[in-house]
């Protein structure tokens, strides 16, 4: 009972003062970094109308931009919600040698910078890397076309869905798989029917953080893409690229739209995060 | 519990594919390349890969990345550390907008991020404030796309701070700088030096955000990543393997670092 009393003494003793004080720096903090330079971004987007804006959107550079960019992350993401799963199932359930070091692995990619990433891939994968090298004698090319910007992207984006999935699995426990086992269901029967139902929220969430990773993506694609209008150059490269042609309005109206798609990112991550912490 | 789900690992059918395809992926896609990037880097000899790390223009831009990675990061801990604060302990209207403001630089492309920043903050700017194509530049796209890291590891730490401590030391007579300072601030320490491993990791090896806003001039504005960039357009993948390879060193101490700390004090 006491412990009820006496924070109510304390917060007397708090002062008022002080509080709004670090309430006006952070705020002020906050809004002069992000509120204020993202609303300039609006209003410089939309600020020649929404004509303007559409037509910049409907010019054939920015439709393939588009169509590449959803192409590569839908490849990438597809790529690292089957890894995802299936590592989160492993590092969870299943007791393995090695166990450990595929944990810290997994997480490598969050620490190597975009460009060390995009000449790690040409190293290996370019016409000149040991892979690449063989491959080109076979016909195909992977860096300086679309393989190589889905390569770059899956890299970047490869723990977001394994780092979603796995606590969840881990707080769910393994009674009710082992139940249905016991009961004859298939290990794959028992995956879809059972282990996937529960893991849904986790596994959105994962895949949502992913795709907006996968579609933002600029620095590793930028190494590996080449950009060749219409054929690899991505969203944001296209950003780049009509930057450095002085067409500001189609800069501004792709960024725009990347910055409503990340918003939307959050708010649905955020919503399905704190459902997914509920059920749990 | 931990017990309990240790014992619930097994090793059941089909785990060996498991683990050689998920280990197959990690290799073709991660390992081998970064692999690659240090055998890249000491091909002419060890000697060679430290005189193209240590040549003028590489090393300016490392001494220069991360000197402004270790200023954004303190920054950052004394920002971070007060807006978490803020959102934990205060209240007031649109803070659910706030919260969600605080994700946006994880979540919004580098590259837009620049440009925002730019257009605020650069040569056309409503504010007349033109710090493009300077190293303060640089340490503003940093500060934008590492805001999060400390927010995030210091908020739920000081949610579950139990509140009792502080209000024994304020009854005990302590002035409320000092229950902050002996108080809070002790027991946020571990989750504030995690995120400022986190943001200075980040940090040292951005590109997007900082390429547009800084100019990118040589032995002044070009960080580490722009350099390793324009050694790969200007064809010599050694020096720019090798910085690469200085990059991940750095980056794998500074990790390893916080891991030893963390089991430290996870241990007490």
């Amino acid at each position: 009972m006491v412990s009820i009393e006496v924070p109510a003494v304390a917060a007397q003793k708090t002062p008022t003062r002080g509080k709004y004080l670090l309430r006006v720096v952070a705020l002020g903090y906050l809004a002069l970094l992000l509120l204020l330079p993202m609303a300039l971004l609006c209003y410089r987007a939309f600020g020649h109308g929404l004509g303007a804006l559409w037509s910049s959107f409907t010019t054939s550079e920015a439709r393939s931009a588009v169509v590449v960019t959803l192409i590569v992350a839908g490849c990438a993401v597809a790529l690292n919600t089957v890894f995802g799963v299936g590592a989160a199932i492993l590092l969870v359930r299943r007791s393995f040698p090695g166990r450990r070091i595929l944990d810290v692995l997994v997480d490598i990619p969050q620490a190597v910078s975009p460009i060390v990433v995009g000449l790690a891939l040409i190293l290996v994968y370019g016409k000149f890397g040991i892979v690449g090298g063989w491959l080109e004698r076979h016909g195909i090319q992977l860096i300086f076309s679309l393989p190589g910007i889905v390569l770059a992207t899956a890299f970047v984006s490869l723990p977001l869905v394994v780092r979603a999935v796995a606590p969840v699995l881990a707080e769910l426990g393994d009674e009710q798989e082992q139940a249905a086992r016991t009961l004859g269901a298939s290990a794959w029967h028992t995956f879809r029917r059972v282990t996937l139902p529960s893991i849904r929220d986790a596994l959105v969430y994962g895949v949502v953080l992913a795709l907006a990773r996968s579609l933002g993506e600029y620095g590793a694609v930028t190494v590996v893409s080449g950009r060749v209008v219409g054929k690899t150059l991505t969203m944001t490269l296209l950003i780049d690229d009509r930057l450095q042609n002085f067409d500001q309005q189609a800069a501004y109206s792709m960024a725009v739209l990347l910055a409503l798609l990340a918003v939307g990112a959050l708010l649905i991550s955020r919503r399905l995060q704190s459902r997914a912490r509920r059920l749990v | 519990m931990s017990r309990r789900r240790n014992s619930a690992r097994r090793a059941g059918q089909g785990t060996g594919i498991g683990v050689g395809l998920a280990t197959l992926y990690l290799s073709l896609l991660v390992l081998l390349p970064l692999g690659a990037v240090a055998w890249k880097a000491q091909s002419g000899g060890l000697a060679h890969a430290w005189g193209q790390v240590t040549a003028p223009q590489p090393w300016a831009a490392l001494k220069m990345t991360l000197a402004v990675s270790v200023v954004v990061t303190l920054i950052n801990v004394i920002t971070g550390t007060l807006i978490a604060w803020v959102l934990v302990r205060d209240d007031f209207a649109g803070k659910r907008a706030v919260e969600l403001l605080i994700d946006l630089p994880f979540a919004l492309p580098t590259i837009v991020a620049g440009l925002v920043l730019l257009s605020l903050y650069g040569p056309t700017s409503p504010l007349h404030v033109d710090i493009a194509f300077t190293r303060l530049a640089i340490g503003l796209a940093l500060l934008f796309v590492t805001l999060p890291f400390v927010v995030r590891t210091v908020q739920p730490v000081l949610m579950e701070l139990d509140r009792d401590m502080e209000s024994a030391a304020a009854l005990l007579g302590a002035s409320g700088l000092a229950v902050v300072r002996r108080v809070v601030l002790p027991n946020l320490l571990p989750a504030m030096l995690t995120g400022a491993g986190l943001a200075f990791g980040r940090a040292i090896g951005e590109f997007g955000s900082v390429s547009l806003l800084s100019g990118n001039l040589p032995f002044h504005t070009e960080v580490s990543a722009v350099n390793i960039y324009n050694q790969i357009q200007s064809d010599n993948p050694v020096g720019a393997a090798a910085q690469s390879t200085m990059l991940l060193a750095i980056a794998a101490v500074v990790l390893l670092a916080l891991g030893l700390y963390r089991r430290r004090a996870s241990r007490g």
